[in-house]
């Protein structure tokens, strides 16, 4: 998923004696398979995985790792397991998370059945590293997706990315790493931008999946861009990971006019969102959800509320395997010049 | 003395203005795009050219709808918009105090909230054509009414048939199940250009606050049937313009004449050969469809690659 294979690709290498196959980036392959074997009225993040599964395990992998969530994605590892099974593949499947727990002596365990060597301590070391990585990464996605509108020189803040992100996955100790990051994100705040005081600013929210994965939002973030709009995402693998429970909790507080009980997967979180971006001044939000993802569909007539009560324009957008990227298009370039009117 | 083309290429119908100075529709057309925009957009050209006097000279020309890209080049537009855009500047033209826009055409439905002349909401349907106009023909073919006679017909029923509205596909079979057990045409009809409203007010108008005056348009917009349900269920006046078929083409009109240049327009595309050509990129697995764009036997554009890899040769 986006640049997250890095950090993850380092911590199996790190402390696994495993041999580690990267599965080519999601193209239209990828979905074209995962489409054919999957239930059509799935949510597209289940056709993606199993593409990718696919690919995978075609290309000589034999063990696989899935994670649940608390919707559909909590079934995903169970379904796709006998998907892949009735296709003949010989594999083993483990699922890291089990009805919405990470339970750590079972992960331990499931570890030491891969590889019978694993080092407890060497593991969690290299975890924190990667930990550390993984926050260092969103908090620079979050410096880029703020200007990368405005760069002067085309691709200056990706070429830069790659090149940090090549340096993170040799580091060997929290330090070195640290050092990294602080001397990368001097060299972006080096990056000649051109960016007014008053800019367009858009806040993206929604389903997991299709936000991160920008395969599977057409690259929203980069045709906002083009626009030059000033992104904020909060979804990020730090949010996924580390700071879900709190934030979930937090926007129950903060949120408790719309809503009393918590709603399932990342719905609460959406909700504070939409009221935080209305509160500070932003120009629109996009919703973004995978298809029959069911809970971003019930919490849309909640966000309409909070939206109007804002006075913030809100559009939602649905991917699917077969979506028209023209129309995507579309949207967003009237989402645009309806907020630059109501600048005005 | 200037003028401005506005030209609206739909999925169904292609729709041309001609405006002047101070936004007056000089000449107008509208014809079937019959899935050929290219040779659609000759003829209403071609019909346009026959209506305007020697005095006009055009001096701005802009295209919508969703063949806009293609035409643009075509036609060597100044302004290339989506019709969003265009729909709300060609409304608020005639009604500058237009609080809502329904608009449904032939493969998709949108409306458009504004205030004080600015657009502070709009949606559009999504993932499938159900409550369209497509839709209606579709239907109307099946029950062999010609589709100007539909809202008429309509307007007769006094006890419209209850049709699944949330789906084309069900709402079809229960067309057929009503038919079959003997449910008069009319009624049929009458439920079916209701469903065609409470399909819009479900999907597109979700959480819309919906406030007068409201102005309906669109090619659907013609079918009295279904406006008068409009009116029914909305409990408010819906206004219908004479031009409502035409205001994306009108709006996009008035774009162009806003970015004018000094440039002259001419309007001889008769004998311009216009191609596309779809190629694959084989540089990764995505195989993105490389849609070039041939006139005359030049290359003048190719759009649809998803990287830098493929370079325009």
């Amino acid at each position: 998923m986006a640049n997250y294979y890095i950090p993850a690709y380092y911590l199996i290498s790190k402390t696994l004696n495993v041999e580690i196959i990267k599965t080519p980036f999601i193209t239209f392959k990828t979905i074209e398979i995962g489409n054919k074997y999957s239930p059509e009225f799935i949510c597209t993040p289940f056709k993606y995985t199993l593409g990718s599964f696919i690919e995978a395990l075609d290309m000589g992998a034999n063990v696989l790792i899935q994670f649940g969530g608390g919707c559909r994605y909590g079934y995903y590892s169970e379904l796709q397991k006998q998907i892949l099974k009735d296709l003949g593949y010989k594999f083993e499947l483990y699922n890291l998370v089990t009805a919405g727990k990470t339970d750590i002596k079972r992960i331990y365990k499931i570890i030491k059945k891969i590889d019978k060597n694993f080092n407890l301590f060497k593991g969690l070391y290299y975890l924190f590293i990667t930990y550390k990585m993984i926050k260092y990464m969103d908090k620079i996605d979050d410096y880029i997706r703020r200007n990368v509108g405005f760069e002067v020189e085309k691709n200056s803040f990706n070429n830069l990315l790659k090149e940090m992100l090549e340096k993170f996955s040799l580091v060997n100790n929290p330090i070195s790493l640290c050092y990294l990051y602080h001397k990368y994100f001097k060299k972006f705040k080096k990056i000649k931008i051109n960016k007014p005081n008053n800019c367009l600013k858009v806040g993206l929210i929604g389903e997991l999946y299709t936000l991160m994965e920008p395969f599977s939002n057409y690259y929203i973030e980069k045709e906002l861009a083009k626009f030059n709009i000033e992104i904020k995402r909060f979804t990020n693998v730090n949010y996924l990971l580390f700071s879900n429970k709190k934030t979930t909790n937090k926007a129950l507080k903060k949120a408790k006019k719309y809503m009393k009980y918590k709603m399932c997967a990342d719905a609460s979180s959406n909700v504070y969102w939409t009221k935080y971006l209305g509160q500070k001044k932003y120009d629109g939000i996009i919703h973004i959800k995978s298809s029959f993802c069911t809970p971003e569909i019930s919490v849309m007539p909640i966000l309409n509320k909070v939206a109007n009560d804002y006075n913030i324009p809100l559009i939602f957008l649905s991917f699917d395997a077969n979506t028209s990227e023209v129309g995507i298009k579309t949207r967003l370039e009237a989402f645009h010049d309806m907020i630059e009117m109501r600048r005005k | 003395m200037n003028c401005y083309l506005g030209v609206d290429i739909g999925s169904i119908s292609t729709k041309g203005v001609i405006i002047d100075d101070n936004n007056k529709i000089i000449t107008s057309a509208y014809i079937w795009t019959e899935g050929n925009p290219v040779n659609a957009v000759k003829k209403l050209i071609s019909i346009l050219k026959n209506d305007l006097d020697d005095k006009y000279i055009i001096k701005g020309i802009g295209t919508t709808g969703s063949a806009r890209k293609l035409i643009g080049l075509l036609l060597n537009a100044n302004i290339v918009k989506n019709e969003i855009m265009a729909h709300a500047i060609g409304t608020l033209s005639l009604y500058p105090d237009v609080k809502t826009i329904l608009e449904i055409g032939g493969q998709d439905s949108k409306i458009i909230l504004l205030n004080n002349g600015i657009i502070t909401d709009y949606a559009m349907n999504t993932l499938c054509a159900a409550g369209t106009g497509a839709f209606l023909s579709s239907q109307a073919k099946r029950l062999n009414i010609a589709i100007e006679e539909f809202g008429p017909l309509a307007l007769k029923s006094t006890n419209p048939v209850k049709i699944a509205a949330r789906c084309t596909v069900f709402a079809e079979s229960d067309l057929i199940h009503k038919a079959q057990v003997g449910y008069k045409k009319e009624d049929i009809v009458a439920g079916l250009c209701k469903s065609i409203v409470l399909n819009y007010l479900n999907n597109v108008g979700k959480g819309k606050k919906i406030k007068p005056p409201v102005i309906f348009q669109g090619g659907v917009s013609k079918n009295i049937g279904v406006l008068k349900y409009f009116k029914d269920i909305l409990n408010l006046d819906v206004i219908v313009d004479n031009n409502s078929h035409l205001m994306g083409a009108l709006g996009i009109a008035i774009l162009a004449k806003k970015n004018k240049t000094d440039k002259i327009y001419d309007l001889n595309i008769q004998n311009i050969e216009f191609l596309t050509k779809a190629i694959e990129c084989h540089g990764c697995s995505n195989n993105c469809e490389i849609l070039r764009i041939y006139k005359d036997n030049k290359l003048i554009d190719s759009w649809g690659n998803r990287c830098d890899k493929y370079i325009k040769n």
